[in-house]
């Protein structure tokens, strides 16, 4: 079977400022990544890079073996994203904005209000669906962003710093859902986030420093080869050495 | 979920979203409608005994000023909605919901023009109310001309939201739009054949008649006049035709992750 994600020997440049520098990286079919890294290391370029947001200028992106840049409706059908920036359409309701995003992906209205009102009810938020966004708190706006990102049954979750300006408490609760999807669903998921304490010892981790990946493996490992007391020291002894 | 039922479905979402978010703004609705009726009311009143209208194509006798002035004011309010569309553009880059609508798996064409498409049907909706407005204080075009207008509104509003879409490429922050509305829009509507009609333009100032006859709100404007009197003019027809061509291939480019402007010049914003 393909990896969900696979990317290869990825570079990009904003004009003369590198932002990425070849990229190996792969997610397997139903796993769970980190891609960790402090602000500025390049993982909003990368999402933006898989989502066809910005075009590849070398290297190959590959979703469940689909070129993004050959077939990009096939690897865009696959992936749900939840950008680090808010998406959602302030003025509209939750059930709105999921029903608008189920008509980009080709499905009747009928059916996206079928799959808004499930998706809403599995994070909890049943009884919002017809509150406008704004009013919602932040760990529920994200909340809506998720259940839209799966609106359309991809197989791929991209999740850009999704925990960034939600409360302790919501943000434990949202990471346990997200990490339930992988679970029952059997969902690929990229997990981009600048926070340790979100990291669990058995997790792959991608460490992305500078727009170069520094370390690839599993948490565990990461840790003990660096003789560390803890995950954040670990990391700040590889981003010191790069 | 393939085929031409998904392009169906995800145009009518799109439609749908500007119909939610342009009846949620009851006010941007009755600043559009009152711009024009200050327009006609206070403005064309007033300058009814000052300029007086010859016979010119295509209307057959002589007509008051209120008269020639309703097509240039209905190409007004698309010029508006066009830089309206434009706005929200930047808008919905800046609130990020722009990447919702970029991410789609449906072709990155299909989707701005969707997006076009959608902001020009609010412009012909706006356009009617204008007129039936218009009728009430007696500007009557034959019958037949209230049909024979809606491709011509169609067409124009297709060129002027091009146009609109090529800027918001171009514009970096929503505050830059200020710069829009006095290099853009102003010059637009005032080096045109809505106010006045070319010849008496010609009468005053020979430049800027060539300058109007080189605008192509002009070309929308005359093409909507001649079509509210169910008649065509082909010249118009041609240059809005070649415009909306232009201004939608190069709006298109400029949205290309691939060539276009957007993410070469910026970085993202995080991360």
């Amino acid at each position: 079977m393909a990896p969900a994600l696979e990317i290869r020997n990825l570079s990009y440049s904003y004009g003369r400022r590198k932002a990425l520098s070849d990229i190996d990286l792969e997610v397997p079919a139903g796993r769970f990544v980190v891609l960790l890294g402090p602000n500025g290391a390049g993982k909003t370029t990368l999402f933006s890079l898989v989502t066809r947001l910005f075009a590849t200028q070398s290297g190959t992106i590959r979703v469940f073996g689909h070129d993004n840049a050959r077939e990009p409706r096939a690897a865009l059908a696959n992936l749900g994203v939840v950008f680090q920036q808010r998406t959602l359409d302030l003025d509209l309701t939750a059930a709105q904005n999921l029903i608008y995003h189920a008509a980009l992906h080709g499905m009747s209205f009928r059916e996206g209000r079928r799959r808004a009102r499930e998706e809403l009810a599995r994070t909890g938020l049943a009884g919002e669906m017809g509150r406008k966004v704004r009013q919602l708190s932040g760990g529920q706006l994200r909340r809506v962003e998720i259940a839209r990102a799966l609106l359309h049954d991809p197989r791929l979750l991209l999740c850009d710093e999704a925990t960034v300006g939600v409360d302790i408490g919501s943000r434990a609760e949202l990471l346990r859902y997200v990490r339930s999807l992988v679970r029952e669903r059997g969902l690929a998921i990229l997990w981009a986030t600048h926070l340790v304490d979100e990291v669990e010892p058995d997790d792959p981790v991608v460490v992305l420093h500078k727009g170069r990946i520094l370390r690839q493996g599993p948490s565990r490992e990461i840790l003990a080869d660096s003789g560390a007391a803890d995950l954040g020291d670990a990391l700040q002894q590889l981003w010191e050495a790069a | 979920m393939r085929g031409p039922a998904a392009f169906a479905r995800c145009f009518a979402g799109i439609l749908w979203r500007e119909a939610l978010r342009f009846f949620q703004q009851r006010g941007r609705f009755i600043a559009a409608l009152v711009r024009p009726l200050v327009w006609l009311f206070i403005f064309a009143a007033g300058f009814r005994s000052v300029l007086g209208v010859s016979i010119i194509p295509p209307y057959e006798t002589y007509v008051l000023y209120e008269e020639y002035i309703v097509p240039g004011l209905i190409a007004m309010i698309q010029l508006f909605n066009g830089m309206q569309s434009s706005l929200s553009m930047v808008y919905d880059r800046e609130m990020g919901s722009m990447r919702v609508l970029l991410t789609s798996p449906m072709p990155r064409w299909f989707l701005l023009l969707s997006k076009l498409l959608a902001g020009v049907m609010v412009s012909v909706l706006q356009a009617y109310v204008f007129l039936a407005v218009a009728w009430l204080y007696g500007i009557e075009p034959p019958p037949l001309g209230y049909l024979t207008v809606l491709p011509a509104l169609l067409l124009t509003g297709l060129m002027l939201g091009a146009f609109g879409l090529l800027l918001s490429s171009a514009i970096r922050q929503l505050e830059n739009f200020a710069g829009v509305m006095n290099f853009v829009i102003f010059p637009m509507f005032f080096a045109s054949s809505a106010l006045y009609p070319l010849w008496k333009v010609e009468e005053t100032s020979p430049l800027l008649h060539d300058i109007c006859a080189a605008n192509p709100f002009t070309y929308g404007v005359e093409l909507i006049r001649f079509a509210l009197y169910a008649k065509l003019d082909p010249l118009s027809l041609g240059v809005v035709a070649g415009f909306t061509a232009v201004f939608l291939g190069a709006a298109i480019y400029a949205y290309d992750p691939g060539r276009g402007l957007i993410a070469r010049v910026r970085g993202p914003a995080a991360g």
